[in-house]
């Protein structure tokens, strides 16, 4: 593919056809709002982080020495509330699939620009509101709010927290929305559901999930809410509530809201491993109805977070068992990506290792969670680290890989410019060995009984804390290469051609930066999704 | 677009009934059924909440069967939550 | 679905641009709607789950609580709501007619009545909360038995009707916002989306109220009140 010299007057695309603030603020260009989203998720990760890195240094000794156990207890509360709220749910889908959706059904926008700008809005407005409840001393309820402890033994700011997520929600539940009636209704002539790229089936099913699943969240915090101003007995026992009411309500959501977390994730994998392979993934229905599946399921098995905490046995056993099936889709996919690069031709560019990265990750993540469905184990390793591994696992081995993945990919799509290869290649190496050494350690601890959410913690278990902590450190290496490598390749880097990976799909038939409506005119689509026989392999640009 | 629009009488006559319905169950509240008496009112108000959603919000007109798919979602959503929910407050004096 | 991209020529003025024809912007807006009411539906289901579980756990605290409820002044209400849902309805076909004076008289009416709703219901709380202390917290007061559980009826009641009349006021904004426009002639048989979609809105909570009616007035067959 030629590259452009870069004294040639620009061609125009949707970054340099308006310029000034008031052009990004009030934009309804899909893409232009994508990156709005990747401003604020960025900002918001590396707040999560900094958290992160204030419970690992705590953890370095068996004393609570570095800060107080309230002070701790906020520490972990806050990263969870900022990493899940306001940096992995809005992740893949708020920035890879809003600009990459309507380009990818050969649309020229979502079905509603001005509500799509709406999304960001709200989570920039909890987002702020997230910032005000962490500078005037944060909350330390844990993630998740359980009562009656948020709502009647603690004065931290609850309210605001509980606000702030309520706000993200409902930016998340617009998505959803617009998401789902833009696949429906805006595909191009011959885009048929047969024919979708995976990484859309993978957003539908999350749209699925976040526009059923958020709104009890919602209720549920306003719950809260309610019974902090007002005084109410809802969910306290001396008044003869039931703390498990709200943990029923809250999980109702929460676990759904996990595989709002990882099925874009399973959509980028899908793409990145079709295009390293140079092969059409195996299995295209099962995997579009495995997605499907996965999310139908996923509402039916919250009561698995809550199997010590005093619901009925006879419950407990329903939703051991239904938590059992809904592994089944997800071990599918795997075995897809699996077989698609058997008999294919890979290759290894930086993209090609982050879906490596997840498929393995993921796989370990997900099949401790089976450990965790067992009601004999998860009596033992229940609020252990055990179950801290498990999911970082899944949310940071499988789900920020797959989101690093995505933007290495597509990255000369949406800017323009490649990425330096090497750099990519080297923070992945660091990545993946920093992610390991910060948590399987923790399986171990959790296995020999180191409890979470504790400040302190018995001398046994030194040795493995610090091996955990220095593995963040080179997470934390690992995780600042792209962010300086990407605003450097915006300058500096080398112009993009449209087709750098030589893959399938819409998008890569458009410009590298796109034009703001995407298509010179409406495709009409012939084809079938992968058509990777059809595709000559050149050698892939970037070694 | 080729919507359909009733005529004033059709929505007149859908009124009436709902009146007549919610005269029913208010009356039918003061008779002591025990157990029926929350089966029998609900039973109605679902016959009034599918006149309002069929006739007043047109759901019986709706041509697209993906709408349809999308509203019957919701109400078997609703359906997991209050069903799966109920598993644990019904069974716990079980063990 | 999508057609490919019409001659420009004449295109209906309220076509916006991403859109290949007005028929698929419409479809794709009252689609949006209903998306948005399964959110309602969930949002308030997180209530009556809440409610369904005590319900079962302190029915005779329910039936307690409910006889204390106003009654007439319940009934009357549904009544008013079923009335709305008639002049939303008619309003409408109004605007699917181009019948524009109708349409904003209907729509008027529309919002008499839901302004009616949130009187009675103003009326209903004033008696609950300063004449009965009837409003849970401390000073909630109740003689007889298992008065904390009276209390829990009184709280779902409150919220669930809160929150019902919290949309009520959404809806009366939305159903001016509107008649506002409708009367600007802004709507018409080639353009009726907004008022079908602010109706979709309406009977909604129309039909949330259908539920609450006997969830909260009806559960004993005595009534006090």
């Amino acid at each position: 593919m030629a590259t452009t010299a870069v004294a040639t007057p620009e061609r125009e695309n949707y970054l340099n056809k308006e310029y000034g603030i008031t052009s990004w603020l009030f934009t309804t260009d899909h893409k232009r709002i994508a990156l709005l989203y990747l401003i604020t998720i960025t900002f918001f990760f590396f707040i999560g982080g900094f958290f992160a890195l204030l419970i690992r240094l705590e953890l370095l000794t068996p004393e609570g020495d570095l800060l107080l156990a309230d002070t701790y207890n906020k520490m972990f509360t806050m990263h969870g509330q900022v990493m899940i709220f306001f940096f992995l749910i809005p992740a893949v889908p708020a920035v890879l699939g809003n600009f990459l959706i309507p380009i990818m059904i050969g649309a020229k926008d979502l079905a509603f620009p001005r509500i799509n700008l709406l999304s960001w809005y709200l989570l920039a407005i909890g987002g702020c509101l997230m910032i005000y409840t962490i500078l005037s001393g944060g909350v330390d309820t844990g993630w998740t709010f359980y009562t009656p402890l948020s709502t009647h033994f603690l004065d931290t700011h609850v309210i605001a927290a509980a606000l702030a997520i309520f706000i993200a929600g409902f930016s998340s539940i617009l998505t959803g929305l617009n998401f789902i009636v833009t696949i429906h209704r805006m595909r191009a002539p011959g885009m048929t559901w047969a024919r979708l790229p995976l990484f859309v089936w993978a957003n539908y099913a999350t749209s699925i999930i976040q526009v059923l699943g958020t709104p009890v969240l919602a209720i549920t915090l306003m719950m809260v809410a309610m019974e902090r101003i007002f005084n109410l007995g809802i969910f306290n026992p001396q008044l003869g509530g039931d703390p498990l009411l709200f943990q029923h309500l809250f999980w109702f959501y929460s676990h759904p809201a996990v595989y709002i977390m990882i099925l874009p994730g399973m959509g980028v994998v899908s793409e990145i491993v079709t295009c390293f392979s140079h092969k059409r993934i195996f299995g295209y229905k099962a995997m579009a109805l495995a997605v499907i599946a996965i999310a139908v399921l996923g509402f039916l098995v919250w009561a698995h977070h809550m199997f010590v905490a005093g619901i009925s046995l006879y419950a407990a056993m329903v939703f051991s068992l239904l938590s059992y099936f809904v592994a089944v889709p997800s071990a599918i996919k795997v075995f897809n990506w699996t077989s698609t690069m058997f008999k294919g031709s890979v290759s290894y560019a930086t993209p090609m290792l982050y879906a490596f990265g997840f498929i393995g990750l993921f796989t370990m993540g997900g099949l401790t969670g089976l450990f965790l469905a067992a009601l004999g184990i998860d009596v033992h390793v229940t609020d252990t680290y055990f179950v801290v591994a498990h999911f970082h696992y899944i949310m940071v081995g499988g789900m920020v890989m797959a989101y690093l993945g995505g933007m290495h990919f597509w990255w000369p799509k949406i800017s323009g410019r490649m990425y330096p290869e090497f750099w990519g290649r080297l923070a992945a190496m660091i990545i993946f060995i920093g992610f390991n050494l910060t948590f399987f350690p923790q399986f171990v601890l959790g296995y020999l009984g180191m409890p979470r959410r504790y400040w302190q913690y018995s001398p046994e278990f030194q040795v493995l804390n610090v091996l955990s902590t220095a593995g963040a450190t080179i997470l934390a290496v690992g995780y600042l290469l792209p962010m300086v490598y990407f605003l450097w390749s915006m300058r500096y880097g080398k112009p993009a051609p449209d087709n750098p990976w030589n893959a399938a799909g819409l998008e890569w038939k458009i410009s590298s930066p796109p034009s703001t409506f995407n298509f010179d005119e409406t495709p009409i689509v012939t084809w079938e999704a992968y058509n990777y026989d059809e595709i000559p392999q050149e050698v892939p640009v970037g070694r | 677009m080729s919507a359909h629009i009733p005529t004033k009488k059709f929505l007149v006559t859908v009124w009436v009934s709902l009146i007549c319905l919610t005269v029913l169950t208010a009356a039918v509240s003061y008779l002591e059924l025990g157990p029926f008496n929350i089966v029998l009112a609900l039973v109605i108000a679902t016959c009034k909440m599918l006149l309002v959603a069929l006739f007043f919000m047109g759901v019986k007109y709706i041509s697209d069967k993906m709408t349809i798919v999308v509203i019957v979602a919701g109400l078997f959503w609703l359906f997991i939550l209050l069903a799966l929910s109920m598993t644990d407050y019904v069974s716990r004096p079980w063990v | 679905m999508a057609d490919s991209p019409p001659a420009i020529a004449t295109h209906n003025p309220d076509l916006q641009h991403h859109f290949a024809t007005m028929e698929q912007q419409t479809e794709a807006a009252v689609m949006g709607m209903w998306v948005f009411l399964i959110t309602e539906i969930m949002f308030f289901g997180g209530m009556f789950a809440g409610y369904m579980i005590y319900r079962f756990m302190y029915y005779q605290a329910w039936l307690e609580g409910s006889q204390h409820m106003d009654f007439w002044w319940g009934t009357i209400n549904t009544v008013v709501l079923l009335c709305s849902s008639l002049t939303m309805a008619a309003a409408v076909r109004a605007t699917q007619l181009g019948l524009r004076k109708s349409t904003v008289t209907l729509l008027g009416i529309t919002i008499l009545f839901g302004l009616a709703f949130l009187g009675i219901k103003a009326i209903e709380y004033y008696g609950h909360i300063v004449t009965d202390h009837q409003f849970p917290g401390p000073g909630f007061r109740f003689e007889g038995a298992n008065p904390s559980q009276v209390e829990m009826f009184f709280s779902f009641y409150f919220a669930m009707t809160g929150f019902h009349a919290l949309h009520m006021l959404i809806g009366v904004g939305l159903v001016a916002f509107i008649a506002y426009h409708a009367w600007k002639g802004r709507y018409g048989a080639h353009y009726y989306t907004p008022v079908e979609n602010v109706g979709l809105y309406w009977h909604f909570v129309d039909i949330i109220w259908i539920y609450l009616y006997p969830l909260f007035y009806l559960i004993s067959h005595i009534h006090r009140k």
